[in-house]
């Protein structure tokens, strides 16, 4: 070994110390803030939790989960949940009846058939998309959706669980179309070329192969755009009625937990039970769309496992 | 049901570009019926790609170009009326990979005729054990139809990914390296199945292995990139016993005597 590349590696030596050092500093931090997370995490757990004591127990959670009267403020209150999750519930359906099967479809145009720039350009599109502000989506709904569904369906109102949840239907689709994109962009090639190799054209591969190959990580798009409708506000405050009314049907204005809380958190006095209900109503939701996302983040991770992606 | 002495390929002046890089040129030859011809050369020849000009797999590629004549059975299948589709019918593959469905055994296999309109439980049974026997999988295969593939071993995915081709009765076969991926037991069983296929169907199957292909194949196709800027040529082409034994070209005898590739 010469003398030149002696001291080069010893060169060497020294920079992949530095790099060691670096890895662990990186590492480090990586670790402290995935903690943070979680510290974060259980402090708006325990937070909502304690504000919401009052509520759990003077009124108790069972009874505000099956009562089916919401009258926070006359002398004789109830604070029964029913009604607003059965508002939810609507919106929800809609949105996801909206945005799954044209979330799916663009997913499976941008992954499976577009290409070149019209790929890019799709994609951009729907990134802008996610990038709109709700409310802005709820002042369209206003002027475009409210006076079509009240026309077209000769409702009383235009401002409906539907309406709400056409529009945040439109608004979760971001969400549906990356995520299944993903989950199709994972699906190995091979499988493609297989079952194109036995005759099939690209939409029958598409159908019997790649979808089903895809199911879960479809699936777990399903969950992530469920839990953003249950939590979506401003739009369902801007279209959904706000009627305090059980829902047969989502023709009829309803009010959502979100839209209550926004509604009425201005109204209430500090400390008091009306207070600590609404706070209750945000522990629900809170607890409803941590179990989804957590679903949802299972299915992926076994979509990954089974991909090696 | 043998498809007898269909399945014969003719080869005149083909070349195949990616883009503006021609890759492949001038490769003329015939591919006998019910027979194994073999593709060999070393690595980046151009064999998959040639390989893949047969069922035109090289169209779901975007950017390629092939030039000259392909016939199969006197019928060019790149011309105009002729439905891609339709043709893997008649040309399956097998990839170097195994690479199942993520489905059962049985819906793996019964895939190809179902999407040819195959409906009927009976008549899908009998496929599915006719094709998993030719793959000379049915002994292990039966007790396990409802299985998912992807709990098979590597050796018995890729038989099930010969029993899969088989299916739509294909009358050729065309095989890119099946058995590069596989220990020497299942390489074994590989080369088993294709000297019991031979007399029902055509195989062409590229291989970078000589043993393998001295072993297996009745002809040899030698193919060779000689610098990085030319294409990909055939150098010689003949029976395989000849070939090996008594080459007519240096390059052929420098390569299956290990001086290169
Ligand atoms: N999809 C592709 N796009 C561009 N070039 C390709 C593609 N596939 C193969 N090639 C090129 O064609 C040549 C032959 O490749 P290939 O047919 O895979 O060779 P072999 O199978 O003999 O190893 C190589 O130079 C390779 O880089
Ligand atoms: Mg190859």
């Amino acid at each position: 070994m010469s003398i030149g590349s002696l001291i080069d590696s010893r060169d060497r030596s020294g920079r992949a110390a530095i790099r060691r050092t670096a890895e662990a500093v990186a590492s480090g931090l990586i670790h402290a803030s995935g903690w943070a997370a979680i510290l974060i995490l259980a402090a708006i757990a325990s937070f909502l939790l304690l504000n919401a004591s009052r509520a759990l127990g003077e009124v108790g959670l069972l009874t505000m989960l099956t009562g089916d009267s919401w009258y926070p403020t006359s002398d004789n209150e109830q604070f029964g949940f029913v009604p607003m999750m059965a508002g939810t519930a609507w919106v929800t359906i809609v949105a996801l009846l909206t945005a799954v099967p044209l979330g799916v479809a663009s997913a499976v145009y941008i992954s499976e058939f577009a290409t070149g720039r019209v790929k890019e350009i799709s994609k951009s599109i729907i990134e802008f998309m996610a990038a709109i502000p709700s409310v802005v989506y709820g002042l369209l709904g206003i002027a475009l959706l409210v006076p079509a569904v009240k026309d077209i369906l000769g409702l009383d109102t235009g401002l409906t669980a539907f309406t709400a949840g056409v529009v945040v239907g439109i608004m979760v689709l971001p969400t549906i179309v990356s995520i299944s994109e993903d989950a199709l962009h994972a699906v190995p090639d091979a499988l493609r070329q297989g079952s194109a190799a036995l005759g099939n054209t690209r939409w029958q591969t598409v159908l019997k192969v790649v979808l089903p190959a895809a199911s879960s990580g479809i699936f777990a798009a399903t969950m992530l755009g469920m839990g953003r409708a249950i939590g979506e506000t401003m739009v369902v405050l801007m279209l959904a009625g706000n009627a305090g009314i059980i829902p047969g049907d989502p023709f009829v204005s309803v009010r959502t937990m979100p839209g209550t809380i926004a509604a009425e958190m201005g109204e209430v006095v500090r400390g008091g039970l009306h207070y600590s209900i609404l706070f209750a109503t945000g522990l629900v939701l809170f607890a409803v769309t941590f179990a989804i996302n957590l679903a949802a983040d299972l299915v992926l991770e076994r979509q990954r496992k089974r991909w090696g992606r | 049901m043998v498809n007898a002495n269909t399945g014969s390929f003719e080869l005149e002046d083909v070349s195949v570009a990616y883009g503006n890089e021609i890759a492949v040129a001038g490769v003329s030859m015939t591919v006998p019926p019910q027979a194994v011809t073999a593709l060999i050369g070393p690595s980046g020849c151009g064999k998959s790609t040639l390989l893949r000009c047969l069922n035109r797999m090289n169209d779901e590629i975007g950017g390629v170009t092939v030039g000259g004549t392909i016939r199969l059975d006197g019928d060019d299948i790149y011309a105009k009326r002729v439905d891609s589709v339709e043709l893997r019918i008649r040309v399956g593959q097998v990839f170097q990979k195994p690479n199942p469905f993520p489905m059962s055994v049985y819906d793996n296999i019964a895939y190809g005729p179902r999407t040819h309109g195959v409906r009927n439980r009976a008549e899908l049974d009998a496929i599915v054990e006719h094709s998993l026997t030719r793959a000379a999988l049915w002994g292990e295969a039966k007790s396990f139809l409802k299985k998912h593939a992807f709990e098979l071993s590597g050796g018995q995915q890729q038989r099930l990914c010969i029993a899969r081709a088989l299916a739509t009765e294909p009358e050729v076969l065309l095989m890119d390296e099946p058995a590069s991926a596989l220990d020497p037991i299942s390489t074994q069983q590989i080369e088993d199945t294709i000297a019991e296929l031979k007399d029902s169907v055509t195989i062409v199957i590229v291989t970078h292995n000589m043993q393998q292909a001295a072993r297996i194949s009745d002809r040899t196709a030698f193919m060779l990139r000689e610098t990085m800027e030319a294409p990909a040529a055939l150098i010689e082409v003949g029976d395989t016993r000849t070939m090996f034994t008594n080459p007519s070209d240096p390059r052929t005898e420098a390569y299956i005597t290990g001086r290169f590739g």
